[in-house]
């Protein structure tokens, strides 16, 4: 056994654990009869169809043709890490420290992402974005964003 | 004249200085974000939508379409200028627009581009008019079993014309299906994988997801790349008016590339990327000198632009109609829709006519900004297209934040869109298309409906589907779709068309 595709093997087993995943899950749910379907009849199905097609996937990656092995290749951790910290930190801080504080350090978190860091830039950046955001969707479009610390 | 009268109504809507103003907001927003890098229409329709919950929603609706057929515009103006497609149905404008523009000739084709993409648009225009009525008409004798194949088709269809991996894209379609199940059962009340919290018995909203795949996880996908920098051969653009031989060569090309466009537009998936595909296949076939194809041939410029213009007007056909979408914009502006409380299908057009008819003319009315917009203001979206990237994702994520924040005031929404970030990610390093999934999410729930109500209906007996004419053809075309793109042939020829894209 030789894994032809990294990708496909993947794909495959993380199809499979969702189909699976999905189609156990629905068995809590009445399933009913064909002539009456239960709220568990749709999801079971699609859960198992999922599931199958992972089953596809995982086993041409081990049998088509082709040996480069198509990898994943490397995890950009930086961007990763800075993006989703940015928005867990943004909804973690705005209703706490405000939108005047958590927003730009968001912008700053965000720009940490980028190769081309630089805190000049990204200082800049958040002052006017936050300067326009604040313009266009408080005062602007009037939504209920909380401004200050609670 | 029935049509008369309800174009009538429909210019009273659109023209309305209100209404005026979202459809050239609407432009030219689409304009910009075709024309920016890393930022497409259904990142931007997401982004929009929280805040558009105060208009009312007919503007709004007209603004949603704005961007979308505004970003097909200005993604053509990249393809030319620079020889980077802003949006996949202008990959072909590239091939023979960039060369005209390295020949000194980025004017008459820009201009080509925007005439033949206006009379595409004012003949697509014509076609929904004309065609909604009757469409209407046949929708209301739809039944359970027919809206569910009809689904059903719509689905395959945007399967096998999305690019890449037919059974991984199919596996996104189902996944979407999936997670449209998370939810409140509609019809016994009982909460589905909701884990007990409370947001989720809901049900996920599409902008998180769309959000999520779309504009986070793009982003950070982009930015694992090393920097790009976009080089602009031509600083100032000169001579927008066309000769009188490039208008007799690229006249018949656009009109072909407009019909051709209007009856793939309607299919489901990717109609007006289809469309411009195959306008520029033909003119080559057809053309007396098929070697100046990609070198600056001038029909290369004007058929797959009207193709795709014209295809992005009848893309609304079954979304107004039936309320059913074939793409992942059109899913979107049906959840747009449901979330200003209009209820899609084939009674809009009965019960909210104004709203019906002004968006389809405010298509015209915006087509016709774009050009007069665009062209005099060639030299500010070539600026625009050098931003630097670092200046411009932090601007993106920041605007989708307070979007999806705003969404319902809930700060689960931004931890669901963080999750999804990660998904969207890993689709992207695994090679998975995320449109389908937001398809089949905005259809899940519609499908169960109608595939549960026909089962209850038939007594559990399946084989209504078959004993339903309408129904029958509709998955016996299905199924065609399948066996087609199982074979050797077609499949060969469809790897070719879409490996252009890349």
């Amino acid at each position: 056994m030789k894994i032809r595709s990294q990708r496909d093997f993947v794909s495959g087993v993380l199809l499979v654990a969702v189909g699976a995943a999905f189609a156990i899950g629905a068995t809590n749910y009445d399933f009913g009869s064909a002539s009456r379907p239960g709220p568990g009849y749709f999801p079971f199905g699609l859960g198992t169809l999922l599931a199958v097609l992972g089953f596809t996937i995982l086993y041409t990656s081990l049998t088509r043709n082709g040996n480069n092995g198509d990898p994943i290749g490397k995890v950009p951790w930086r961007p990763l890490l800075c993006i989703v910290g940015a928005l867990v930190f943004f909804g973690f801080a705005l209703p706490r420290l405000g939108f005047l504080i958590s927003f730009p350090a968001m912008i700053v978190i965000t720009s940490a992402g980028s190769r081309e860091f630089a805190w000049r830039d990204a200082l800049l950046n958040a002052v006017i974005l936050t300067a326009l955001s604040c313009g266009l969707f408080v005062y602007g479009l009037q939504l209920n964003i909380p401004l200050w610390p609670a | 004249m029935d049509l008369l009268n309800n174009l009538a109504l429909g210019f009273q809507t659109s023209l309305s200085l209100i209404n005026l103003w979202y459809a050239f907001l609407g432009a030219m927003l689409g304009t910009l974000i075709g024309v920016l890098p890393g930022l497409g229409p259904i990142a931007t329709i997401a982004m929009l939508l929280p805040s558009m919950y105060s208009l009312e929603p007919t503007s709004a609706l007209i603004m949603l379409a704005g961007v979308f057929y505004g970003a097909q515009y200005g993604g053509s103006t990249t393809a030319i200028l620079i020889n980077v497609p802003g949006e996949a149905s202008s990959v072909v404008t590239a091939l023979d627009g960039y060369q005209m523009a390295r020949r000194g000739r980025a004017g008459a084709a820009l201009a080509t581009a925007a005439l033949s993409s206006f009379f595409a648009g004012t003949i697509g225009t014509l076609v929904v008019a004309a065609f909604a009525p009757p469409l209407t008409e046949l929708a209301f004798e739809f039944g359970a079993p027919e809206y569910c194949a009809l689904m059903f088709l719509g689905l395959i269809g945007a399967v096998v014309l999305a690019s890449g991996s037919f059974i991984k894209a199919l596996a996104m379609v189902v996944l979407g299906l999936l997670l449209g199940q998370i939810n409140t059962d509609a019809i016994t009340a009982v909460p589905r994988f909701s884990f007990d919290i409370p947001e989720l018995t809901d049900g996920i909203s599409f902008v998180v997801i769309a959000m999520g795949l779309f504009s986070f996880g793009e982003i950070i996908a982009n930015l694992g790349k090393p920097p790009q920098h976009r080089d602009v051969m031509v600083k100032r653009v000169s001579g927008l008016m066309p000769t009188a031989q490039d208008v007799r060569e690229s006249a018949p090309a656009a009109f072909r590339g407009t019909l051709l466009g209007c009856v793939l537009g309607v299919l489901p998936g990717a109609g007006p990327i289809l469309a411009s595909f195959s306008s520029y296949t033909i003119e080559k076939k057809l053309a007396r000198h098929p070697e100046e194809f990609g070198k600056g041939a001038i029909q290369g410029v004007a058929a797959p632009e009207a193709a795709n213009n014209a295809g992005a007007q009848t893309a609304f056909i079954p979304m107004l109609t039936l309320g059913i979408p074939t793409s992942a914009v059109m899913a979107l502006m049906i959840g747009a829709m449901t979330l200003m409380g209009i209820q899609p299908g084939p009674q809009v057009m009965t019960s909210n006519p104004s709203l019906f008819w002004g968006l389809i003319t405010s298509m015209w009315v915006g087509n016709l900004m774009l050009v007069i917009l665009n062209l005099p203001l060639i030299g500010i979206w070539v600026k625009l297209l050098t931003v630097p990237y670092r200046f411009l994702f932090p601007a993106i994520m920041a605007f989708c934040a307070i979007g999806v924040y705003t969404l319902s005031n809930n700060t689960f929404d931004v931890y669901c869109a963080a999750a999804f970030a990660v998904i969207g990610f890993l689709f992207h390093k695994l090679g998975f298309e995320p449109a389908p999934l937001i398809l089949g999410f905005i259809l899940g729930p519609m499908m169960e409906e109608n595939l549960r109500r026909t089962l209850l209906m038939a007594r559990g007996d399946w084989s209504i589907f078959l004993s339903r004419p309408i129904a029958a053809t509709m998955l016996a075309l299905a199924v065609a779709l399948v066996i087609a793109i199982a074979l050797p042939a077609i499949r060969k020829k469809r790897e070719e068309v879409f490996v252009e894209e890349e």
